[in-house]
């Protein structure tokens, strides 16, 4: 545990020395700000709080950013170790590679909440003050924060495999890219491609519940968008989701599983892998 | 029973390890064994095998076929963790984490390996790095970052040393200065492997040295034990009185037990002779009287050793 607290703290210090988490700040926080203040405009007519409608704008943007944010940390991880050369000098010393990998991915994770947490909540606080101390959906604001860094673990785990099977830095970035692509736009292009092709209905809501499903950005979105009563009234594919018989519970599974199946292939690659 | 207890005390015990990367054979059948204290020296030609040699008993990489144990277990398990407290370790052209100081790299690597700040501190004075050591790494000379390196490398006061070329870069005075950091982790009983082409700066410094020819161990042993393998002349250079070079050279020439007499100036003049007529020789020259003045023996040195090794007169 020494160990991999150690290796974490590295990969810590290497982000607030390079100002990367204070930029990711910024650029949360910046965001948030904006988007609640474009996003009180509809409030008037619907019953929902201002955070409510926040919260479904943040998230929709989220699942564009917090993947991104997390593949540009995590491309690197380990093919740049490798390239440099630090990666041999590492391994001679009193740690195992599973307490590297785990290590980076501690450090990682906590680069991304400090960067979620303090952005977001910076723009909540901000929120708050502006309404006039209206605390109303904070619970759906907290969950979306939390399952924004849990979005966020689950690309820093993609990241690691891309990082892991390919020879060269050049070659992390464009397979990073890619895989931001599929999983954030091109999946769900298809899905919905499909479902409109689809005349027979041959996708039968719960083919398609399950498609939407294994997907983890698609979990998000679902996770967010149903999360409060208030939210998932004025989100349109909630109400559907949420009547799959989709639990919170089931969604963060899956997340979860998301973050532990590209980790754990990563980790059987790195002890094969020979320098 | 003897050889039982020779084993018992192998730091490192190589049994013939094989090492292929894809269809390339780097290494053939490599057995030998190092005892606690002993100072070993590889040489070999670039791309020999010493890297890889290293790598495979730091468990880095896994031999194709036979078995490499180090401090009395396999380097590539997960429970080698315990042997690597007491390892150090210098990689040919080192590397380290630019964007950080050379006090946080140490720092690094000191946490790790459970060595306290202070040991930071020391060893950093002790390179030669205190003033540069708040400056990152990037700004850092080729002779800087080695001597970062061997710094790292000493952390926790290892008892087995593996140096993958460590005076390339270093100035005269810095090598020197290494090569007492070496000697004095050596008085502590440490083990040291290192590769080098100097092969006239580690000559003095090895006890034993291991040849590698395109991945076959070709020889092992002592300076002596590997001169006893070759059939390289021995040289003898003699000072006559002034003016009887000329006729010393003549009456020596006549000799059979000499292979070569090269007449330097009018005083001075060298012999070539086997090792076996060396005594003998010395003995006849002694008898020659006065006119012979002084008398050095020089037996082969060893890049003249490698090269007789590397120029294929083994099978």
């Amino acid at each position: 545990m020494k160990m991999i607290w150690i290796l974490a703290l590295k990969e810590l210090r290497d982000g607030l020395r390079n100002r990367w988490i204070a930029s990711a700040i910024l650029l949360l926080a910046t965001l948030a700000i904006v988007l609640s203040l474009m996003g009180s405009a509809p409030t008037g007519s619907v019953k929902v709080s201002a955070l409510d409608i926040t919260v479904i704008n943040l998230a929709s943007l989220s699942v564009y950013l917090i993947p991104l944010i997390a593949l540009m940390l995590s491309f690197d991880a380990l093919v740049g170790e490798f390239e440099r050369g630090t990666m041999l000098l590492l391994l001679t010393y009193p740690v195992t590679r599973w307490q590297v990998i785990m290590g980076k991915f501690a450090g990682h994770v906590l680069i991304l909440f400090i960067a979620i947490f303090a952005g977001y909540g910076l723009a909540l606080l901000f929120m708050v003050v502006m309404s006039g101390g209206d605390f109303a959906g904070w619970q759906a604001y907290f969950t979306m924060m939390t399952s924004s860094l849990l979005l966020g673990a689950v690309f820093v785990a993609l990241g690691y495999l891309v990082s892991v099977l390919v020879k060269e830095r050049a070659t992390a970035i464009g397979s990073a890219m890619g895989l931001w692509l599929i999983f954030v736009v091109l999946y769900d292009l298809l899905l919905f491609g499909a479902l409109l092709l689809d005349k027979q209905q041959v996708i039968g809501q719960k083919l398609f519940s399950t498609l939407m499903l294994i997907s983890p950005t698609d979990s998000y979105r679902i996770l967010n968008l149903s999360m409060s009563e208030g939210v998932s009234q004025s989100a349109g594919i909630a109400g559907i989701a949420s009547n799959a018989g989709m639990s919170t519970e089931l969604l963060l599974s899956v997340m979860l599983l998301w973050v532990i199946i590209p980790l754990t292939t990563t980790l059987y690659l790195f002890q094969r892998r020979e320098l | 029973m003897a050889e039982k207890e020779v084993r018992a005390n192998n730091i490192i015990s190589l049994e013939s390890v094989r090492k292929q990367y894809g269809k390339d054979t780097v290494l053939h059948d490599i057995n030998f064994n190092v005892q606690a204290g002993e100072s070993i020296v590889l040489v070999g030609h670039n791309g020999a095998g010493k890297t890889t040699l290293m790598k495979l008993m730091l468990g880095l990489t896994r031999p194709t076929s036979g078995t490499v144990e180090v401090l009395k277990g396999n380097p590539v398990l997960s429970t080698a963790v315990e042997q690597r407290l007491s390892l150090g370790y210098l990689p040919e052209s080192v590397a380290f984490y630019d964007a950080m100081t050379g006090r946080e790299v140490l720092s690094f690597y000191a946490a790790l390996k459970g060595a306290s700040q202070q040991e930071c501190s020391n060893l950093l004075e002790l390179v030669g790095l205190s003033d540069a050591s708040k400056r990152k790494v990037a700004t850092y000379s080729k002779g800087m970052r080695q001597r970062l390196g061997l710094a790292q490398a000493m952390l926790g006061d290892p008892q087995l040393l593996f140096l993958d070329e460590p005076t390339t870069g270093l100035d005269p005075l810095l090598r020197q200065h290494f090569y007492e950091l070496i000697d004095k982790q050596h008085k502590k009983g440490a083990t040291s492997i290192i590769s080098s082409h100097a092969l006239s700066e580690v000559e003095a410094r090895a006890n034993r040295f291991v040849i590698l020819k395109k991945g076959v161990l070709v020889a092992c042993g002592t300076l002596d034990e590997l001169y006893q393998q070759v059939s390289l002349p021995t040289r003898i250079n003699l000072k006559v009185q002034a003016g009887q070079a000329s006729v010393v050279a003549e009456r020596l020439g006549s000799d059979a037990r000499i292979q070569k007499v090269n007449e330097l100036d009018k005083d001075g003049l060298t012999l070539l002779c086997s090792k076996q007529e060396k005594m003998p020789l010395i003995r006849y020259i002694s008898n020659l009287g006065e006119v012979v003045q002084d008398m050095q023996v020089i037996p082969p040195r060893l890049d003249e050793i490698y090269s007789y090794f590397m120029s294929g007169a083994t099978a």
